[in-house]
This record gives structure tokens, sequence and C-alpha cells, in this order.
């Protein structure tokens, strides 16, 4: 069988993209658009840089710093950070980190272009050498329609993704790589690449790893706590709100979601004035009351802080978990309680074997999000206890102090961006971590 | 007998007893709104005289009237904004076979993960160049993309539900796309957009580190870095004033969350489950 026109095909859209289409197969409008591309990508890269002037011998000593393009000078720029320090005229190393990391994504979607290019030609050859015609464009693009159509609606929202979420993402895992910190700050000063050693740093200097152990343990114990807290706390309101004791259900339902619905900064900045240390009602009327004879360090004392914070957050978050539960123990079969009834099962025992293993395999995904969610619960550490009181043992961090708030000081307070760099990767870790295992299990995930 | 009355006195009793301790912050902040005297220390919780004062001075001393406009415009366009991108990224991800899906709804997945603020320096320095700093309504550009990966999850799974005979029907009608979309799969879908547009329309109002990042100057401010500002200091001498700022924030959106609660509801539990 003839192979010819395959490879000419191939051949011809390696040096000009489209050409095998365009001449060989005649599909004239696709092989058009796809030089198009070649064009647009060789322009921007030839009238950004000084590649005329070079090529012409005007430039003496040729540099990409100075006379590259877009995309080489981007690579120059990711790879080296800068090569001049100081001033006007020296490199910026973040915002050349920047500009790399975008030229190297335009420069991924290129190569994508070009590998369908060449693909493509190849396929239609094939196609020519196989049957002895192939489709025009036009049938080609309407054969293809509904593959298109979602790549044309899809495309300009991967692209502002791509901008906006994924680009700072990237930016933010390679910093963890740099010494970006209040010592190299650009443009006054270069950037480096400095490989592992901040990691090394984490975990060899004393004070960062023990800083960072007894973080994430309170982060750990923290979320653990918050979670199942307000989870059984929830629960047992729920099930008193739905026992036939109950009298004013719907009033006091009304009353205890509102925790849920009031806007959670106002309730923290409102607890956090109430609770204040010097001013607060709070210690005041237990003052008043007797029950103490000084002012109670709520927020600033390093053990009172962390209880404080707990049940600050179980008054936040019980009305969730007991909305949830409510709607589920109204859907529990009733027969399943007569039966139980009938076999002599007293309260507890209904509870035990009946109503909590329902509502444990309900409420499972929720918990797991809601432990996730208090792992990185920045606002109510923030807003309460600012992280405090400071501890003069831990590295930039106080003894409230959760991974994600610390991060947050050493890149706002510190300046510290490579250290809180590593500690973002170290997060995501656990977090993607925890999150893929339990999203494995789920039917979402088998029907992608 | 007894034993009935004693437990319907033990349950009301508690349930009595977390409304109140549910109450207290609700209501001794409303009560400080009223408060003469400014501060934190001369609030009591019955106060000797109620007046509105706290309330004019907050937007003739205060640029609170500025906080709120510019809450309310981002709030409005994050919502319009993300519910349309979120809603066609969805239904395209829901209907539509194509390369890469697989690969494009991992992706998403993966990113939902980050925790939103391990982008802001890269982000601050985009905004420099961009020149955006300082442009409140330029927020709903990062708003509406960190809104995307989570949400057009569970839109996903809520299009998937739907019935795809429906659309079919519609095909062989001579429907188009677009159309299509427009008059099956958006009027199907109202109970997840009303929780999309819900969501994406509270969240700008208490979101602190984003418009503390990027919005200086204070008429710039959102309500959220407004009303922190006014307590951050150690005084705590503004307390009146924030409490009637607060009040006036946390009223509209409290009823709109009691509003639309059965959706916001059922928004979390989808969420939960991805199903």
């Amino acid at each position: 069988m003839n192979k010819r026109k395959r490879i000419i095909s191939l051949l011809c859209s390696i040096i000009i993209w489209g050409s095998g289409q365009f001449f060989v197969c005649k599909q004239r409008i696709k092989g058009l658009l796809l030089f198009v591309f070649q064009l647009i990508f060789i322009g921007t890269e030839l009238f950004t840089g000084y590649w005329l002037e070079a090529l012409s011998g005007q430039i003496q000593h040729f540099s990409f710093r100075l006379h590259g393009g877009f995309f080489t000078k981007g690579i120059w720029g990711l790879v080296t950070l800068g090569e001049r320090e100081g001033g006007i005229n020296g490199d910026h190393s973040t915002m050349l980190m920047i500009t790399g990391i975008i030229a190297i994504l335009v420069l991924i979607v290129v190569g994508g272009i070009n590998i369908f290019n060449l693909y493509d030609a190849y396929k239609t050859g094939r196609l020519l050498d196989e049957t002895g015609h192939c489709p025009t464009t036009k049938e080609y693009f309407k054969s293809t329609y509904s593959r298109f159509f979602a790549y044309i609606i899809l495309v300009p929202i991967v692209i502002y993704i791509t901008f906006i979420v994924i680009m700072p993402i990237i930016f933010a895992i390679l910093t963890a790589f740099t010494n970006y910190n209040a010592n190299h700050l650009p443009p006054g000063n270069l950037v480096k690449w400095v490989g592992f050693d901040n990691f090394k740093k984490l975990f060899q200097i004393p004070i960062w790893s023990s800083t960072f152990f007894l973080v994430l343990r309170w982060t750990v114990v923290w979320a653990v706590l918050a979670t199942f807290s307000t989870f059984f706390f929830g629960m047992l309101q729920a099930i008193l709100l739905n026992s036939k004791y109950t009298k004013c259900k719907t009033f006091y339902r009304g009353m205890m979601i509102l925790p849920w619905a009031i806007p959670q900064l106002i309730s923290l900045l409102v607890f956090r004035n109430l609770l204040n240390g010097q001013f607060g009602p709070v210690s005041k009327l237990l003052m008043d009351l007797g029950l103490t004879d000084h002012r109670i360090a709520f927020l600033s004392d390093p053990f009172i802080a962390k209880v404080t914070i707990l049940v600050v957050n179980l008054w936040l978050g019980f009305p969730m978990f007991m909305i949830m539960i409510q709607g589920i123990l109204s859907n529990i079969d009733k027969s399943l309680y007569e039966a139980a009834e009938i076999d002599g099962g007293g309260g507890f025992k209904i509870f035990r074997y009946i109503t909590l293993p329902l509502v444990l395999r309900a409420t499972a995904p929720l918990i797991v999000m809601n432990l996730a969610g208090n792992f990185n619960g920045f606002g109510i550490i923030y807003f309460l206890t600012n992280g405090g009181p400071v501890n003069t043992n831990y590295q930039f961090a106080g003894d409230t102090d959760i991974l994600i708030s610390w991060i947050y000081k050493l890149t706002l307070d510190q300046k510290l961006y490579d250290m809180a760099a590593v500690m973002n990767i170290m997060i995501f870790i656990m977090i993607a971590g925890v999150s893929i295992w339990n999203f494995r299990r789920t039917q979402a995930f088998k029907e992608v | 007998m007894w034993k009935r009355r004693l437990k319907v006195i033990l349950v009301n009793a508690e349930l009595m007893l977390v409304t109140i301790l549910v109450l207290i912050p609700v209501i001794w902040i409303v009560m400080s709104s009223f408060n003469k005297g400014q501060n934190l220390s001369t609030a009591s919780f019955i106060p000797k005289e109620l007046t509105l004062e706290n309330y004019t001075k907050l937007f003739q001393e205060t640029d609170f009237g500025n906080w709120f406009v510019n809450s309310l415009f981002i709030a409005l366009l994050n919502a319009t904004i993300s519910v349309v991108l979120i809603l066609v990224t969805a239904w395209i991800l829901s209907r539509f076979k194509f390369k890469g899906k697989k690969t494009g709804l991992l992706t998403l997945l993966v990113l939902s993960m980050f925790p939103s603020f391990l982008s802001m320096t890269a982000v601050y320095t985009l905004y420099v160049v961009f020149n955006l700093v300082n442009q409140p309504l330029a927020l709903v550009i990062l708003y509406a993309a960190g809104a995307i990966p989570y949400n057009v999850w569970l839109v996903k799974g809520y299009i998937d539900g739907i019935p795809s005979s429906l659309d079919e029907a519609a095909y062989i009608d001579g429907s188009s796309r677009i159309n299509t979309f427009l008059k099956i799969i958006v009027p199907m879908s109202k109970p997840i957009i009303v929780y999309c547009a819900v969501s994406q329309f509270m969240m700008p109002w208490m979101d602190y580190i984003i418009p503390n990042l990027l919005l200086t100057g204070n008429k710039n401010k959102t309500v959220a870095v407004g009303l922190y500002s006014m307590i951050s200091n150690d005084q705590n001498a503004n307390f009146t004033l924030f409490a009637a700022g607060a009040v006036l924030v946390a009223v509209p959106i409290t009823i709109m969350y009691l509003l639309f609660q059965k959706f916001l509801v059922q928004g979390i539990v989808a969420g939960a489950s991805k199903e």
C-alpha cells in the first residue's frame, strides 16, 4: 500500500503548520488557520524581542536578558530569576518569574496546537492514501462540531482559570524553592533558586520544626474537636427538637439557627469584644456574680484561649449539623422504632443501634468536609485571638495559631514568602491526600 | 405520669437554656448599637438611654456608606458572573463528550482543595501590573475564578441528574444547543442556581483577606475590612459605632439566609456528598 501522501503531508506540516492539510489534502481553511497560529507564535517572539536587529548583525553582544522575545526572555527569566541587582535598571525577580510561568503556559498551548497539527496532517494524509479522498474543511468541521462546540465554550474559561487560579498556584509552589523573603525583596534585591533548602530548614532547624509540629498538633486537635463537638451537640439539639415532649418546636428551631444565618465574621467580632480581657462584659458579669475575683483572660491565656475558641466554634457550628440531622431524623422509617420498642429496646439502646448509625452514615461526607474546613479555618482563629497569645518558643506563631493563620502571619507580617510557600505545600499534601482518598470512594468519581 | 412530666420539663429547660445562650450575643450587640457612649467598657447590657446617634454617626463620620455600596456592587456582580460561568462550564462537562474531560474534572477537583490565599503574592503582583489595585469591582475577577472549581462539580452533579432524554427530545424538535440550555437545563437547575447565586452573593460581604490585601484607602474598603478596622485597635473606642455597622450588615444577610434556607441546605448536602 502506498504511504506517500501521509509522509509528505506530515513533513510539510512540520516545517509550515497546516501546509500538509493545505497542499496535500486540499483542506484550505484548516490549513490556513493552523498557519496563522504559527505566524502569531513566531511573530510574537520576533517582535517582542530584538531578533531582527540581531539577525541583521546590528547587535554585537546578544543576550536574552536585553534582546530576547516574550518566550526566550520569559524562559531566561524563570531559569535565572534575573542577573543584575537593584534599582530601576536591575531585574525584578518575581516579575520575571511570573512572566516566565506565563510564557511556559502559552508554550504548552502552542505545543498542543502543534501536536494536533502534526497528528492531523498524518491522519488526513493516511485517509487520502487509503480511500483516495478526504473531507473538505467544511465537512471536517461539521463532523466534529459537537466536539468543537465544547472546546469553543470552554477555551475562554480555561484561559481565565489558568491565569487567575493556576498561574498563582504554580508561582506559590515555585516560591518554596527560592529565597524570596524579607532579606531578598525585589526590585531592590535579586531572588535566587535554592532548591530544597527551605524544606531542609523546616525539618532541620529546631525552632522551625518544633513550631511546625506543635502548630500542626494543635491544628489537628482543633479540627477534630471542633468538628465532633458541633456534630454531637447539633445531634443532641436535633433529637430534642424532634422529641414528643417538646413544646413550641418552631420557635426554638427559629432561634437556634440564628448563629448559622448571621454572617460569621460579624459573630466572631462580637465575641471578640464580648470576651475582651480588659473591658469585656462576660468577665465583668462573672465578677459581679462573685464567681471570680479577677478578670478572666478568655483570649490571652494559652489554655483558656483554646477552650474559648472551641466554645465559640460550638456556638457558631452546631446549628448547621442540627438542621441537617433534623432532616435525616424525620426521614427515618418510624416502623424501625416501633419494631425496636416491641423487641424491648430502651431509649438509649434505640439511639445507639438505630439513630446513631443512620445519622453517621448520612452525615459522613459532611463531617469529612467539615474537618477539612476546620483544618483551614482561618477566620475563627484570626478574628478571635489573632493566633495569640504570642509564644516566644515559637517561630512567629502564637499558642492558638493553626497552620493557615501561621502562614498568613509569615506572609503578611514577616514577609517570609519562601517558608510560607513550603508550609502551603505541606497543607496541600495533607488536605488533598485526605480529600482524594475520600472522593475516590464516592459514586461521582466512578462516573467521571 | 410524673416521669413524663419530668422529661417535658428537662427537655424544654435544655432547649430554653441553649436558646438563651444563642441569643445573648445577638441581643447584646443590638443593644450596644443603641447605646449612648462610645467604648466597650461603657456599653452595658441594658442601656440607660437608647439613642440612634450611632447610626447617624456611622454615615456622617465614617465611610460606612461607601463600604456598603462597594460590598453590594461586588456581591451583585460576583453572583451574576459566577453563576453564568459555573452553569455553562457545568453544562458542557455534564452533557458533552470530548477529549480531556476527565483530566479537566480532576484538575478542578484538585484546584478546589488549595487554600485560597495560597496565591496571594502572585495575585497581588498581577493586580499591580494591570493597575487593578484599589478598584473594588476588580475583586470579582478573583472571586468568580475561585468559585469555579468547587461549584462546577456541584452543579455538574445536579445537571447529571436531569434526564438527558429531555434535551434529546428538544434536539429532535430542532432546538439549538444554546436554546436547549436556556429552555431546559436552566429552568430545571433552578434550586442549585439559587444556591450558587446566594452563596456567591454572601461571600464578598464577609471576605476579609483579599480586600484587605488589594484595597487601600478608606473609601475603597468593603464592609468586612471597614468594620474590622473599627475595633482592631486596643482601645475599642469605636465599639458602639461598630455595633451599629454590624447590625446594619447582619440584618439583611441574616434575613436572606433564613429566606433561602431550603436551597442553602440542599446545596451544602450536595456539596458534601458530590452525588
